[in-house]
């Protein structure tokens, strides 16, 4: 067996200050006045407003309506990874499954449309998007945020590989316990699925939490902000003497960044064992 | 339980390839049959037709007497032990034994009953609340044959289940699957390449060959009276040796050796011959002496292979242990011991004075039905 040594300790070592630093750094820094920070830059001493700041960030009415608190904010950024995340696996496993398990006319055409869409990002098709939404009525509405942005090609991918490597002897043996085309996808193919779908919902849920430029577009409504806006908001009070509420900002960072870290480390463990696991 | 008629069964794939052409075999409620033929052979096919896994293209099936090609398989009271296994990675081995129980609505107290049951049966009840991947190959085994079990089927369908197993441990099964048919008296299908296998499963073997039957019989009828070339050097190990050889009178000459054939040959001309390996003897004083010339010799401890040609044929003969082996042996073979076919068809010569080959296809009752 390789046995770790003083400079492979180093490497890594050197590795993990690097990664998390500024994460450090942000947090400190949070944890000051505003005008402590205007003058001295970023800090990595602990200052005394560390509640205070992150209280006012999370409970404070603001915005021009008054009425949007950070927790408004976290909740929507919620909404909108865990709508992408469990609506993206819900519709690529269904997509995946069909195509792999049916046979219908033009069934490869239609995998390949679908993955071509992935040369197709939001970005590309914005325009258009947000004029369909606009005239179903959809502005300023979860669904409207979510909906255009569920079909992944992705994730049809990876379920689809997957899906090919289940040994077809598994659907014979349910086909003939009497399972049919539905009883053999819940009973079978989902429960088989299980590390796979903990793949794609961390990948999704980081992708529709850190969602910017869509809910910009997509939403007028401040009832609908999501963190990733609230924390642009707070820099854009640059008006005469008034200095950005810096602690601020880097208070809703560091708030905005424990959801995501969450979903990994809670999946991350049942994908490992999955992985290590497995046995087919 | 029920008996099975496969009647003009053909597989035509889409490219065209015609896996299983016309195949007809009828096999009796309780009776164990067993397909066997190199890969490639349709027997695999045709098992999976009887299933209800592919689609059968011409002919029908019928069990029971009811026609099944268009019954779903879960409605054919069928069951399936596949090479793989195919457990459900995911269930314990109690939920694989009880799923497709539940499919069918089984009343709960029934499926615990039958699981319990079947369980004993196989001796897997230490292990219902594992996973499948925390079992060995043999176990898992139990566990796929006690999948079929509980269902309580008309009939077992078996494709190649004992070829992922070590040889000792597929020795130990074989004999399982055997009592474990007996006792049920269930019909059953079994698919396997393994000649060893097919001979001490079967009540009546299939063998297979290019999508057509070769022959149907009894181990011993296969063994003894091989149809074709094809038969006889794919049943017995080793293989029958096929010789090229002319009859001329009453007289059998194989290169240049000639022996004389005091029965009549029953053909003329050039022949092909068939002689087991254990039907070659160490010639005595008086026998007939065919010169063997000696390559290598195979050690199995209770005989010997040996390697040689006759007449720059190659030949394989059993010779006992404490026989001393020189580089030239005389062999010696009885004549009626020895096997004639038609050198093109390679069908089977028969000869006067034995048995009628039609009696190979005809019914066998079973001699265990009431154990």
């Amino acid at each position: 067996m390789y046995r770790t040594k003083f400079f492979d300790h180093l490497i890594l070592i050197a590795g993990v200050i690097l990664m998390l630093g500024p994460l450090v750094v942000a947090f400190t820094t949070s944890t000051h006045t505003a005008a402590e920070i205007h003058s001295n830059g970023l800090m990595l001493s602990i200052g005394g407003h560390l509640e205070e700041t992150y209280g006012k960030v999370l409970f404070r009415k603001g915005g021009f309506t008054g009425e949007v608190t950070g927790m408004t904010m976290a909740v929507n950024s919620l909404i909108l990874g865990l709508g992408f995340a469990i609506g993206k696996i819900v519709l690529s496993m269904l997509a995946a499954y069909a195509i792999v398990y049916f046979r219908f006319r033009f069934a490869t055409l239609a995998f390949w449309l679908i993955f071509t869409t992935l040369l197709l990002p939001l970005e590309v098709r914005i325009m258009p998007s947000y004029k369909v939404m606009s005239e179903l009525g959809l502005l300023n509405s979860h669904v409207g945020l979510i909906l255009p942005l569920l079909a992944s090609a992705t994730g049809t991918f990876f379920f689809r590989q997957f899906f090919k490597s289940v040994p077809d002897e598994l659907l014979e043996a349910a086909r003939i316990d009497g399972a049919g085309p539905v009883k053999f996808f819940i009973d079978v193919l989902v429960p088989l699925s299980r590390t796979m779908i903990a793949a794609v919902f961390i990948i999704m849920f980081v992708y529709g939490w850190n969602q910017y430029l869509w809910p910009m577009l997509m939403t007028t409504d401040e009832s609908f902000y999501t963190l990733m806006r609230g924390i642009k908001q707070i820099l854009q009070v640059w008006v005469g003497s008034q200095i950005p509420d810096y602690n601020e900002a880097f208070a809703m960072a560091v708030l905005a960044m424990l959801p995501p870290v969450v979903v990994v480390v809670i999946f991350q463990s049942w994908f490992i064992k999955g992985l290590t696991e497995s046995d087919k | 339980m029920a008996s099975i008629l496969i009647d003009q069964v053909s597989k035509i794939y889409d490219g065209g390839v015609h896996a299983v052409k016309a195949i007809d075999i009828a096999i009796e409620d309780g009776e164990f049959i067993v397909l066997v033929g190199p890969s490639g052979c349709g027997k695999s096919t045709l098992l999976r037709m009887v299933a209800g896994l592919e689609a059968i293209s011409q002919g029908t099936v019928s069990i029971g007497g009811r026609v099944i090609n268009n019954v779903e398989p879960a409605e054919r009271d069928i069951a399936m032990v596949f090479q793989n296994y195919a457990l459900y990675p995911h269930m314990s081995v109690y939920d694989n034994l009880a799923y497709g129980l539940r499919n069918r609505k089984t009343p709960k107290a029934e499926i615990e009953a039958r699981v319990t049951e079947a369980a004993r049966m196989l001796e897997i009840e230490p292990y219902l609340k594992r996973k499948p991947r925390a079992l060995s190959g043999g176990q898992r085994q139990r566990v796929a044959m006690g999948r079929a079990i509980v269902r309580k089927p008309a009939v077992f369908l078996f494709d190649e289940p004992l070829s992922n197993l070590d040889a000792k441990l597929r020795v130990t099964m074989r004999g399982e699957i055997r009592k474990l048919q007996r006792r049920l008296a269930t019909t059953a299908i079994y698919v396997t390449h393994d000649q060893l296998e097919a001979m001490t499963l079967a009540d009546r073997l299939v063998v297979l060959n290019g999508g057509t039957i070769e022959q149907i019989g009894t181990p011993l009828e296969v063994y003894h009276r091989p149809a074709s070339t094809f038969v006889a050097s794919f049943i017995g190990a080793p293989a029958m040796n096929l010789l090229d050889g002319a009859i001329e009178g009453d007289r059998l000459v194989i290169g240049d050796v000639s022996m004389a054939f005091g029965a009549q040959p029953g053909t003329t001309g050039s022949v092909t011959v068939g002689v087991r390996a254990e039907d070659l003897t160490l010639a005595g004083e008086g026998d007939q002496r065919l010169p063997f010339k000696v390559d290598y010799v195979e050690e199995l401890g209770a005989h010997r292979l040996v390697h040689g040609h006759l007449s720059s044929q190659a030949l394989t003969a059993v010779v006992p242990v404490e026989a001393e082996i020189t580089e030239e042996l005389q062999l010696t073979v009885a004549p009626e011991r020895i096997h004639f076919f038609a050198k093109e068809t390679g069908r089977r010569i028969e000869r006067p004075g034995s048995p009628v080959e039609g009696g190979a296809v005809r019914s066998y009752a079973r001699e265990a039905s009431f154990a």
